[in-house]
Parts: C-alpha cells; sequence; structure tokens
C-alpha cells in the first residue's frame, strides 16, 4: 500500500545500501534504515538488498521476521507502538489503547483501510518513569493521556508529520532522583583516557606533555599505562552491571591474552528488561563517560574498534549520540590519532530492532553481524571469539561509565563504596506505584526498605525486583540489601501498591515472554507459550490445583534445560507468585476437578452449522 | 491368589497401532495375563466399562464428540489413566487438520474431493460430530503418566506395565524412549 509521501522502493533503498557498503553483515542496519523510510521491508525491498547483498531472500526475510520493529506489511503512514509493560498497564495504557483505538476507527494490530494509520502492542520501551508511553514512527511520546491521545488523533486525522507535532509530547525527562559517587559531577571528557595512559607514569611525567609521553616509540611506557588501569579495574573489583555481575577485569584481561588480530569492545545498550531505563538516562546525559569507558577498554585491551548496540526503542537518541561521537573526534578523543599518542579508536553504533533476547551477549553479537538475534553456543566466550570471531568485550552501558571513572580516580576509590563483594555504586530505576519514579545511584548494599522510603513508595505491597526475570520481594522481605551477596539486580524496581491485584503480575509478565522467546530451543519456545496457556486458563476461572502443579513441573524444565538465560528465567515470576501470593491464585481457583481451557460445545458448533444439526448428540 | 488387576483400553482418534504394539510383547501376553484382566477392550470387543477399572491405556486422540464422552467414560471409571502413543499426548497425525478450517477439511472430503459424487457434508444424526480442533487427552481430562512412541515399542509397554504392576515408578529408561 504505497502511499504519496514514500519514496519508490529502489530510490529509498540505493542510498542506504551505498552507506552501508553493500556489506551483508551490515544487513540489519539496512533494514532498520529502510523500515524507517518505507515504514515496512516490502518484497520487492527483500529482493533488491538480498541482490545487492549476495543473501538469500530466505536469509533477508528470515531476519525482517525475527524482528518485532521491521514489518513486511506496511504499517500506515502513522505507526503507533504502545509500551505495554506491567508499568504501563498500571497508569491504565489498556483503557487508553481502547480509547485511541475507537478514536481512529482502527482495531488494535490492524492498519486502517485508508493506510493511515496502525496501532499495536510492544514490549516495554524504557519510559516507565514517565508512562504511559507510546512510539510514534519510533519516537517517544510519554505521559500519555486522554487529551495528549485527542491531540494525536487531530494531528493524524489533519496528516501532520510528526516532525510537526508539539514538541512537549516527545519529552524525554532523565528524573534522576538521587545521585552519588559517580554521579554526582559532571564529567569532563578526556579526563579518564588521560589518566589511564598517564598511570603508572612517575613524578616527572607529571610535568612533561602527554604527547611525549606517550610517544609510541617508547613502546614501554604505551604499555605501563594500559597494564596499570587494568590493575586499577582489579583494584576496584568492578562487576558488570547488566545483573550477572562478571568481574570487568577478568573479561578485559582475557580479551587482552587472547590471540588474535582484530578485538572489538561492545558495549551492551539494549536495555530490554521491562522496567529498566538507566542506560537511556546515561546515554543522553553521561554518553561522554559511556564512550569514554569503552575507550579505555580499547585502550586496555588492544582494540580499535568500539560497537554501541542499542535498543530501536531510543532511535530517539540517534542525532545526540552522533553529535557526541563527532565532537569526541573533533577533540581528538576518539579517530586515528587519539591524544596525539597514536591510539586509534571509534565508536559505531548498531540498532536492534526490537528483541529482548539480543540483550543477550551472543545474540548480540549475531545481531550485530546482520542476523537473527539467536544466542550462540556457550563455548567459546564472546570474549575469546565475539564479533566476526574475534575477541570480544561486552559489557553494560553502566559498566562502561564506571569504568571510565575507575581509570580516572583508581580503583581503591571505587572499593571504598559497596560492599564486600559488591563494590561501588548501582544505579536503580524505581517505577511503579511510587511518588517520586525515576532513577537513584546508591552504594551496593542499600536496602529496598530505603529505597522504598526515598522514593515515596513504603506502602508497597510487593516489588519486582530485576525485571520480569528477576525476583518478587514481598513486605517481609523490604530489608533485604540490594547487591550480588543477597538480590542481585540489573537496577530494576518496579513498585506494586497495596491495591494491586498481584495476579497481573504474572499475566503480563507470562506473555512478554512468550513473546519474546526467539525459538531456538524447545524448553523455552514450547515452555513460555504453554506458560501462558496455563495462566489464561486459571486467569477465566478454569484453573484447577493440577495446573498449578504443572505450571511447577514445566518451570523446573525450563530451568534446567534452556539453551540461555532468558527461558532459565522465564519461570521465575510464576514461582515467586505461587509461593508468595498464593492467595491470588486460590482465589481464582473455582473447582478442585481438572477442567478443560476451552468450552468443548462451542468446539462442536462450526460443525453444528455446517451439518444443519442440533440435536442432543449435537451438544457436550 | 491375589486378585487380577483390572485394565481397560480403547483406541479414539488413533490407528491402532499401539494396540498392535501392545500385542507384540507376544507370549509375555500369557504373563501378563496371569496378573491382570481385561475389562473393556478391543482385545475382547466389551463396550462399556462395569464398576471402576485399576488402569485404563487410551491411545488416539480426540476427533469428535463420541471420543470425548469415551474418555470421560474412562476417566469416571478408571483408577490410573495413561495416555498413550503420539495421537493420545500430542494430537499425532490427525492433528495435521487443525492447521485448517473444519469447513475446508470437510469441503476437501466431502464436495470437491477426487470422485465425489453427489457432494454434501455428511448430516446423520448416528454420526459424531467433528471437533473443530483436534485435542490431545490431557487437554480434556486429568491424565496420569504419558507412554509415548509412535507407536510405544513393545519393550515399552511391557516395561511401563510391569513396573506400574509393581508398584513402581513407570518411568522409561533412556533407551525405550530413543527412536532413531
Amino acid at each position: 500500500m504505497p502511499h504519496a509521501t514514500v519514496a519508490p522502493v529502489q530510490d529509498a533503498i540505493l542510498p542506504i545500501l551505498q552507506r552501508y557498503d553493500r556489506d551483508p553483515q551490515n544487513l540489519l542496519q539496512i533494514l532498520v534504515e529502510v523500515q524507517h523510510a518505507l515504514h515496512c521491508v516490502p518484497p520487492e525491498a527483500v529482493d533488491l538488498v538480498a541482490d545487492h547483498l549476495g543473501a538469500t531472500r530466505a536469509h533477508v526475510r528470515g531476519v525482517v521476521g525475527f524482528y518485532a520493529f521491521l514489518s513486511d506489511q506496511y504499517l500506515g503512514d502513522f505507526v503507533i507502538h504502545l509500551s505495554d509493560n506491567i508499568t504501563d498497564r498500571m497508569l491504565g495504557n489498556r483503557e487508553l489503547a481502547e480509547y485511541l483505538c475507537s478514536r481512529l476507527g482502527v482495531k488494535l494490530g490492524k492498519v486502517r483501510a485508508d493506510g493511515r494509520v496502525s496501532v499495536n502492542f510492544t514490549s516495554c520501551t524504557g519510559m516507565c518513569d514517565q508512562g504511559p508511553a507510546a512510539l510514534v514512527n519510533g519516537l517517544p511520546v510519554t505521559r500519555l493521556s486522554r487529551e495528549r491521545i485527542d491531540r494525536m488523533v487531530e494531528l493524524i486525522t489533519a496528516r501532520t508529520p510528526v516532525s510537526a507535532w508539539p514538541t512537549e509530547f516527545f519529552e524525554v525527562e532523565d528524573n534522576f532522583r538521587r545521585s552519588d559517587v559517580l554521579f554526582r559531577r559532571p564529567f569532563e571528557p578526556g579526563s579518564a583516557i588521560q589518566a589511564a595512559m598517564l598511570r603508572g607514569g612517575d613524578e616527572t611525567l607529571k610535568d612533561i606533555q602527554l604527547e611525549e609521553a606517550l610517544d609510541p616509540a617508547s613502546g614501554k611506557l604505551w604499555k605501563r599505562g594500559a597494564d596499570e588501569t587494568l590493575k586499577e579495574l582489579y583494584r576496584s573489583d568492578l562487576r558488570g552491571r547488566g545483573g550477572a555481575g562478571f568481574k570487568a577485569a577478568i573479561k578485559w584481561e582475557t580479551c587482552r591474552d587472547t590471540a588474535g588480530g582484530e578485538r572489538y569492545v561492545v558495549c551492551n545498550a539494549d536495555e530490554g528488561e521491562p522496567g529498566t531505563f538507566k542506560d537511556r538516562v546515561l546515554l543522553t546525559s553521561y554518553a561522554d563517560m559511556v564512550f569514554e569507558g569503552m575507550t579505555v577498554c580499547g585502550y586496555v585491551v588492544g582494540s580499535g574498534q568500539g560497537i554501541l548496540y542499542i535498543r530501536q526503542e531510543y532511535w530517539y537518541l540517534k542525532p545526540h549520540l552522533e553529535a557526541v561521537l563527532a565532537r569526541r573526534r573533533e577533540a581528538g578523543l576518539l579517530g586515528s590519532n587519539i591524544l596525539g599518542t597514536g591510539y586509534a579508536f571509534d565508536i559505531d553504533l548498531h540498532w536492534g530492532a526490537g528483541a529482548y533476547i539480543c540483550g543477550m551477549e551472543s545474540a548480540m553479537i549475531e545481531s550485530i553481524e546482520g542476523r537473527r538475534g539467536k544466542p550462540r553456543k556457550r563455548w567459546p566466550l564472546p570474549v575469546v571469539a565475539g564479533v566476526r570471531k574475534c575477541p570480544t568485550v561486552v559489557n553494560n552501558v553502566e559498566t562502561f561509565a564506571a569504568a571510565g571513572m575507575i581509570a580516572l580516580k583508581g580503583g581503591a576509590w571505587f572499593a571504598a563504596h559497596g560492599t564486600m563483594h559488591s563494590t561501588g555504586t548501582k544505579l536503580f530505576c524505581v517505577s511503579g506505584d511510587c511518588e517520586r519514579p525515576g532513577i537513584y545511584e546508591y552504594p551496593f548494599g542499600v536496602s529496598v526498605r530505603e529505597i522504598l522510603r526515598d522514593c515515596g513508595g513504603s506502602s508497597a505491597q510487593a516489588v519486582q525486583v530485576s525485571g520480569p526475570s528477576g525476583t518478587t520481594i514481598t513486605r517481609s522481605e523490604f530489608d533485604r540489601v540490594l547487591a550480588f551477596e543477597d538480590l542481585a539486580t540489573v537496577g530494576t524496581m518496579m513498585v506494586l501498591g497495596p491495591k494491586r491485584d498481584m495476579f497481573e503480575l504474572v499475566e503480563n509478565f507470562s506473555h512478554f515472554f512468550q513473546h519474546e522467546s526467539c525459538g531456538l530451543c524447545t524448553p523455552c519456545r514450547v515452555g513460555t507459550s504453554l506458560l501462558v496457556n496455563l495462566v489464561d486458563k486459571v486467569a477465566c476461572g478454569k484453573g484447577s490445583p493440577m495446573d498449578l502443579e504443572e505450571i511447577q513441573k514445566l518451570s523446573h524444565i525450563m530451568k534446567t534445560t534452556a539453551h540461555c538465560g532468558l527461558g532459565q528465567t522465564a519461570p521465575n515470576h510464576l514461582l515467586d507468585s505461587l509461593l508468595k501470593f498464593r492467595t491470588v491464585w486460590d482465589a481464582r481457583m473455582m473447582t478442585t476437578e481438572f477442567e478443560p481451557a476451552f468450552d468443548l460445545d462451542e468446539a462442536l458448533e462450526e460443525a453444528r452449522q455446517l451439518s444443519g444439526r442440533d440435536d442432543a448428540e449435537a451438544h457436550l | 491368589m491375589a486378585s487380577k488387576l483390572k485394565v481397560a483400553t480403547c483406541s479414539l482418534a488413533g490407528c491402532f497401532g499401539c494396540h498392535m504394539s501392545l500385542l507384540d510383547i507376544d507370549e509375555r501376553l500369557l504373563d501378563l495375563l496371569e496378573v491382570v484382566e481385561f475389562d473393556r477392550s478391543p482385545i475382547n470387543d466389551l463396550k462399556r466399562i462395569e464398576g471402576m477399572v485399576d488402569l485404563g491405556l487410551i491411545e488416539g486422540g480426540l476427533c469428535n464428540a463420541e471420543n470425548v464422552h469415551v474418555l470421560r467414560h474412562f476417566r469416571e471409571h478408571c483408577r490410573i489413566l495413561v495416555s498413550v502413543g503420539e495421537c493420545a499426548v500430542t494430537g499425532g497425525v490427525p492433528s495435521m487438520r487443525n492447521h485448517y478450517t473444519l469447513r475446508e477439511c470437510l469441503d476437501e472430503a466431502y464436495i470437491r474431493g477426487v470422485g465425489v459424487e453427489n457432494a454434501q457434508i455428511p448430516s446423520d444424526p448416528e454420526l459424531p460430530l467433528l471437533l473443530d480442533k483436534l485435542r490431545p487427552l490431557h487437554e480434556v481430562v486429568r491424565i496420569d503418566y504419558y507412554l509415548p512412541g509412535c507407536p510405544p515399542s513393545a519393550e515399552a509397554f511391557w516395561h511401563f506395565l510391569t513396573e506400574l504392576i509393581a508398584g513402581r515408578d513407570p518411568s522409561l529408561p533412556l533407551q525405550l524412549l530413543r527412536y532413531d
């Protein structure tokens, strides 16, 4: 369904192919741009891209089919994706969705007959502290309300291009509510690289020019800075901020010491865990710190190429990030001659296209190489054979930001904060039923209770820590502490107020995992669907204790046999809920005997119509 | 002598291949009959279960209303109910029709099919109505055990039955779950 404002397919695609060197590894980047240009990847685009890249059509279609934001159908001149995290639901997004659809005269999930507009749900867009949120033609609209929707409908009816919509629709707040030692002061670009390169030099070096000190001809000194910086990283005991908590120094050293040509530094900004939005804030207001941490990492491990893999939901940050990168190149902080030392390092942006699984590092690397984001086999680890089979460091956005500060201020400074096994500070993304949702920086070891007090959520009946894949904490556990010793977390804290029906949480989360399972392994692909069937069965009052047993059995199979963390953690919320909120399940149990999830008599309706029968035997 | 265990069997939307495989335990059938007695089963052609039986074995999935009645009858009268074979456990070959609507299936068979004369969709009240989708057994009643395979081998039947009769966990060892 071509539209007047959309250029003919060929005219739109050829320049994109040109820009990406017709490199098959850039397939996903090409398709993302095609989707933005045409609001779909039509069959003729698939043919064209396949021809020019020397790829098969099946491969290209396979990639289009994998990612949620790529579509082979035209999605309309205005493409609306409504964020459907539990926090959006708590703010009434379902009711707003109905209102929006009725105002537009569009059916959810379908393009309006005139091709003007479509409305769909999507997984969390990372605006949980300012929802309900949506993406309109890829740009985030926050704080949806009936009034805002009324205005949007008018603008769509008048065919006003999104670029001319009121800017306040697209305002995204940082909501940085509490800062501690890492983010208290603005970061001076270049300071961490300089500190890293000079580290370990004796007193006399402080007075001479950096260029001189780091003259690559001397060799020794150059390496000393890298080695000493790695030692500082060891001293800091920095653990990965993506949730798993692997020690960054071990990863960096392994990468450095693995034989291989090129090395890669990948920053994981996929941030798909519903309820998480710290990377968005860091890349908005601390992008220099993040890029600097990546550059220091490149310096330490001997890499010339960094990649920021960022989720499609943050496409609106593209101009900003490109500007920061350009400024850093101009300032000699990126490029072929960093700080005049001859050290070369640059950073490319790589856009995701809507796939939670791509937050898993080997799936992300597949995606970087232009394929479907399916996790690789566990071994070899990416640090040995990652991007293009080269040694690769993959760290979270926040990890790189912290590493940059450690390069600047030293490991002992960092390790003085936090707990014995969880040094430093951590960003927490607080959303849900509290007065002040937003970003909070605390030293590790802070209790759930303290955060709830600070954010104005003390009346909570529960907190979902670390997103749907994490842990549900009840009131009696609020004194537990956030640290790898107790509650490990990516930083997500979704607060559930005293009136919330906790069953809504499991409905939301189980559907989320079903949607986001990549389909590679059977325990996850089939397991997540079976769990949804069982949850839905209980939701409609047909559940029995046998179904709850089945949920537990399936959960056990998934936790022990799924290929990657997605399937292994997908049942966590159900097991927590069955253990800690059993009453919300029992309240939905209408029977102790097993009942079918579907209506048997209804299952005969089609046959009744076809045969024209309605006798007693024609019913069940 | 202790009283024999009562066993009932039936085939719903299946091919009787599972029953044939049960018979493949050959002369061990005589040993089995020392300890069990068949109630309703195609083996003796009884049509109803009288009273309660200890064990029910059901082959085949649910394709029509009659299948549902038989399954419910078994559930009510069997202390232990076993879903036997691919079709009972997952729907199997008959469930390939689930990719189509019932109308498409019946059109293909009775309206547009090759060699069809006097094309019409059957509506005789004697015929059980078809369900819109074929269903495996466990979607309609509680099932106690699953005996997989297409068909489960004679060895799998023998192992399952002897272990269960002996009061042990009838889980199949790996070699009886390998089909390649």
